[in-house]
C-alpha cells in the first residue's frame, strides 16, 4: 500500500463524515445562501478546524460567491478543498539534518507520542544510514527511560540517560558532550511531557534548551512540538506557549489512524505558521508519513471508491 | 486553569442580555448565538451544543417574571441549572461489591492517563484504608508494565504482573487468585491504550470483562479532547456498557468541552477528574461545583474540602463562616495565601475563589507564578493588625510605610490592596446572588 491509500485509510472515517456531509448539503440545497454557509460552518467545526479558521473559510466562499467565483453548491467542495490545502502549504524543508550532531528537540503535553515518535523517526534516520543517538530527558514520568530504551533497542541506537528524578539539563548536557564526541549525526532529546500552563514545568524546557546551546550555539536545529490529533482547540494554546518557550521549529501530529478528524493543523498552520512536518498513523516503527499538505487534504475530502 | 476561557465567553454572553420584564425570543437571539460559539470553541460536541441552547431558549422564553430577578439573573439561574445537569447532577460514587474483591477497570485511548490513574486510585483508596492490588494488563507499550511497578512501589500496594508474553485475559484472571490470596479488597486493572475501531483489541477488552465481571469500568478520557470524545466515548460504551468516566488533565487550560459532552452522550458519570501528575491528584467530580466554577461564581466548597485536607478542621470552619458573612480580611487573604502554598499551585487555588479565576488570569499575563505568594506576605506582614483587619485606614504615608518595611514598591502595595478589593467585591456579590437563590430554589456553592 502505497502512502496515499495508508493515509487515506488512516483518515477514511475523517473523510467519511466529512465528505458525506458536505455532499448531503450540496444535494439539499439548491443556492449559496446564509442557511447553507451555517451548516458548512457546523461541520467545519465538527471537525476540530477552530472557530476563527472556520469563519475564515466560510467568509472566503462567501466573497467568492460575491466575486461570482463559484455559482453554484457543487463548486464549494472544490473550492473548499483549495483554500485548505493552500493554508496548510509550507515552502520550509522537511528536517533538516547538516549540521554534525544535528540535535532535534522534541516536547509536547503528556501522551501525546513524543518517545513513539522519536524512536520512529530514530529508526528513519539510522536505516538512512545516520548514525542516531536518544537521550532520555524524561526523568520524571516513571519507567520513561526504560520506554526509550526498548525504542532504542528498536532502532539499533545508543541511549543515554540518568537514574529516575535526574535532573534532565544533566542527561541532555551529557547527551550533547556524548553526541560530540562520538561523532553522531542525529541527537534526538526525549523530554517529560509537560502541560503549556505550568509555568515551572517550562522553565525546566527553556533551562533544558539554554544547556544544548552553551555546548554547541546552534542548536537544537530542530524543534519538534507533537500534537495528537485527537486533541481539539486546546492544540492552538499548546503550540502557542511551546512555540514561544521552546522555539518550535515545526509540529508531528500523531494518531491519525483513529476517528479525530485533525482538522486543527489547518488552524495552527494558518494561526501560527507551524507547518506539520511528520504525521504518526499507528503504534508500529514505520507507522508515521511525512506531511504533504495536498495529500492530506485529498484524503480528507476524497471520495470513496 | 481547565474552563477558563469558556466561563469568560459565557460570561460575556449572560452579560449581553438586556431588558426588563418577560425574556422575548429578540432578547435571546445575539446571546444564544454566543453561548453556542463559547461552547464550540470549548470543544463541546456540537449536537450537545444544539440541544442545550434549544433547551436554555425554551426555559428562558417560558420563564415566569420573578420580581427578585433581572432577566440576566434569571438567564445565570437557567445556564447553572442546565449545565449542572449536563454534566451530570449530582456527584456518583465508586461502586464497592458487598463480595470483595471489588474489580474496577481502565480503558481508554492511547495516552489518555490510565496508568497514571491507576497509580492515583490506588492512593485514594489506600488512604481510606483499602487494600487495592494493581494489575499490570498493558503488555503492548514498551515499559508500560514497569511504569505501574514504580507506581505501586511509590503509593506503597502491590502490582500483579505477568511479563509481556501472557494475555491481558489470563493476567486479569489470574489477578483476582492472587487478590482473594492477598486479601486485597479492589483490583484495579491496568489496559493497553487503544483505538476504538480497533476490532481485535476492542474484542480483547470484552474477553476480559467477561472472564473478571468488573464492577467499574472507568473511560479514561483527556480533557484536552476535541469533537472526537463523543465517537470515542460511544464506542467504549456501547462494546463494554461503561460505569463512569474518569477526566484526565484538567490542570491545564482546556476547555473540558470533552467533560460536557461525554456525559451526555453515554449517560455514564463522571467519577473522578485529574488534576495533576501527582499521585495525589485525583478529585472526586462534583458537577454542581463545577458548573458554578464554569459560570465564575468559584467553588468555595473545593476551596473548603482543600483546606480541609491540609489543615484542621476548626480553621476549615472558621473559614467558611468567614465567608459565609463577608468579613473577609486581609489576614483571612494572606492565611489563604499560607495554605495555597500547602494545598499546590497558585493556579488551581485562585480559581476556587470567587472573582479569582481573574486575577489567576492576570497574575499568569504577568508572568507571576508561586513567589507572588512570598511577595504578598512579607507585604501583609510589614501592616500592623488593624491595617490587616481594616484595609479602608490604610491611607498613602501608610502605604509607603509598608512599602519599605518589605522592600517593595509602593506600586506592590496598591495592587495587593486592588486584587484584595476585587475578590471582596466578588464575595458580596455572591452575596447578593444567595438573596434570590433562596428563593428560586438555585444552589450556589455557598449555601447548603
Ligand atoms: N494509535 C496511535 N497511537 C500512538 C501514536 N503515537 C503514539 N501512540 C501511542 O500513544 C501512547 C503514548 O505515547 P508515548 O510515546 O508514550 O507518548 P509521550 O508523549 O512520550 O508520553 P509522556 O512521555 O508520558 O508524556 C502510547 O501508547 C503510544 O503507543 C499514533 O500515531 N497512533
Ligand atoms: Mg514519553
Amino acid at each position: 500500500m502505497g502512502f496515499f491509500d495508508r493515509l487515506k485509510e488512516g483518515l477514511s472515517k475523517t473523510r467519511h463524515n466529512f465528505t458525506d456531509r458536505i455532499e448531503e448539503l450540496v444535494g439539499l440545497s439548491v443556492e449559496i445562501d446564509e442557511d447553507f454557509l451555517e451548516e458548512l460552518e457546523m461541520i467545519l467545526l465538527t471537525a476540530d478546524v477552530g472557530g476563527v479558521t472556520t469563519e475564515k473559510l466560510i467568509d472566503s466562499i462567501r466573497q467568492a460567491a460575491k466575486k461570482k467565483e463559484i455559482s453554484s453548491t457543487e463548486d464549494v467542495l472544490p473550492f473548499l478543498k483549495n483554500q485548505i490545502s493552500e493554508m496548510l502549504k509550507d515552502d520550509g524543508q522537511r528536517t533538516r539534518i547538516g549540521a554534525k550532531p544535528t540535535v532535534i528537540l522534541v516536547v509536547g503535553v503528556n501522551g501525546v507520542g513524543k518517545t513513539t515518535t522519536i524512536g520512529k523517526l530514530a529508526n528513519y534516520f539510522h536505516l538512512f544510514k545516520y548514525k542516531v543517538m536518544l537521550a532520555a530527558g524524561d526523568t520524571f514520568r516513571a519507567a520513561a527511560s526504560q520506554q526509550l530504551k526498548i525504542w532504542g533497542e528498536r532502532a539499533e541506537c545508543e541511549v543515554i540517560s540518568h537514574a529516575e528524578g535526574a535532573d534532565p539539563a544533566a542527561v541532555v548536557f551529557d547527551a550533547v558532550k556524548a553526541a560530540i564526541a562520538r561523532k553522531v549525526d542525529i541527537l534526538f532529546i526525549d523530554t517529560a511531557g509537560r502541560l503549556h500552563n505550568k509555568t515551572n514545568l517550562m522553565n525546566e524546557l527553556e533551562k533544558i534548551h539554554r544547556v544544548i546551546k552553551r555546548e554547541i550555539p546552534d542548536a537544537p536545529h530542530e524543534t519538534f512540538l507533537v500534537l495528537d490529533a485527537t486533541t481539539g482547540q486546546n492544540a492552538i494554546n499548546q503550540a502557542k506557549v511551546f512555540a514561544e518557550t521552546a522555539n518550535v521549529t515545526g509540529v508531528v501530529l500523531t494518531k491519525l489512524d483513529g476517528t479525530a478528524k485533525g482538522g486543527v493543523v489547518v488552524a495552527i498552520k494558518e494561526e501560527l505558521g507551524l507547518p506539520v512536518k511528520w504525521i504518526g498513523v499507528g503504534e508500529g516503527i514505520m507507522d508515521f508519513r511525512p506531511f504533504e499538505p495536498d495529500k492530506f487534504v485529498d484524503a480528507l475530502f476524497a471520495k470513496d471508491e | 486553569m481547565a474552563f477558563e476561557s469558556l466561563s469568560e465567553r459565557l460570561q460575556k454572553a449572560i452579560k449581553m442580555f438586556k431588558g426588563s420584564g418577560k425574556i422575548s425570543e429578540e432578547d435571546l437571539k445575539a446571546p444564544l448565538k454566543e453561548v453556542r460559539m463559547a461552547l464550540l470553541e470549548a470543544d463541546v460536541n456540537f449536537k450537545v451544543v444544539k440541544d442545550f441552547v434549544a433547551k436554555i431558549k425554551e426555559r428562558a422564553l417560558g420563564a415566569e417574571v420573578q420580581e427578585s430577578l433581572s432577566p440576566s439573573q434569571q438567564i445565570i439561574k437557567i445556564v447553572n441549572e442546565e449545565l449542572t445537569a449536563l454534566l451530570g447532577g449530582t456527584q456518583v460514587k465508586l461502586e464497592v461489591s458487598p463480595t470483595p474483591p471489588t474489580v474496577i477497570m481502565l480503558v481508554g485511548l492511547q495516552g489518555a492517563g490510565k496508568t497514571t490513574t491507576v497509580g492515583k486510585l490506588a492512593m485514594t483508596l489506600k488512604k481510606k484504608n483499602k487494600k487495592p492490588l494493581l494489575v499490570a494488563g498493558d503488555i503492548y507499550r514498551p515499559a508500560a508494565i514497569t511504569q505501574l511497578e514504580v507506581l505501586g512501589e511509590q503509593v506503597g500496594v502491590p502490582v500483579f504482573a505477568l511479563g509481556d508474553k501472557v494475555s491481558p485475559v489470563e493476567i486479569a484472571k489470574q489477578a483476582l487468585e492472587k487478590a482473594k490470596f492477598l486479601a486485597c479488597d479492589t483490583v484495579i486493572i491496568d489496559t493497553a491504550g487503544r483505538l476504538h475501531i480497533n476490532e481485535e483489541l476492542m474484542n480483547e477488552l470484552k474477553d476480559i470483562k467477561s472472564a473478571v465481571n468488573p464492577h467499574e469500568i472507568l473511560l479514561t478520557i483527556d480533557a484536552m479532547t476535541g469533537q472526537d470524545a463523543v465517537n470515542v466515548a460511544d464506542a467504549f460504551n456501547k462494546e463494554l456498557g461503561l460505569t463512569g468516566l474518569i477526566v484526565t488533565k484538567l490542570d491545564g487550560d482546556a476547555r473540558g468541552g470533552a467533560v460536557l459532552s461525554v456525559k451526555e452522550v453515554t449517560g455514564c458519570p463522571v467519577k473522578f477528574v485529574g488534576m495533576g501528575e501527582k499521585l495525589e491528584a485525583l478529585e472526586p467530580f462534583y458537577p454542581d461545583r463545577m458548573a458554578s466554577r464554569i459560570l465564575g461564581m468559584g467553588d468555595i466548597l473545593s476551596l473548603i474540602d482543600k483546606i480541609k485536607d491540609t489543615t484542621d478542621l476548626n480553621k476549615a470552619l472558621e473559614m467558611e463562616k468567614t465567608l459565609r458573612k463577608n468579613e473577609f480580611t486581609l489576614e483571612h487573604f494572606l492565611e489563604q495565601m499560607q495554605q495555597v502554598k500547602k494545598m499546590g499551585s497558585l493556579d488551581t487555588i485562585l480559581g476556587l475563589i470567587p472573582g479569582m479565576g481573574n486575577i489567576s488570569q492576570k497574575l499568569k499575563e504577568a508572568n507571576v507564578d508561586d513567589k507572588e505568594v512570598d511577595r504578598v506576605e512579607a507585604i501583609i506582614k510589614s501592616m500592623t493588625p488593624k491595617e490587616r483587619r481594616n484595609p479602608s485606614v490604610i491611607n498613602g504615608s501608610r502605604r509607603k510605610r509598608i512599602a519599605a518595611g518589605c522592600g517593595m514598591r509602593v506600586q506592590d502595595v496598591n495592587k495587593l490592596l486592588k486584587n484584595f478589593e476585587e475578590s471582596k467585591k466578588m464575595m458580596k456579590k455572591m452575596q447578593g446572588m444567595s438573596k434570590f437563590a433562596s428563593k428560586g430554589g438555585m444552589k450556589l456553592p455557598f449555601m447548603k
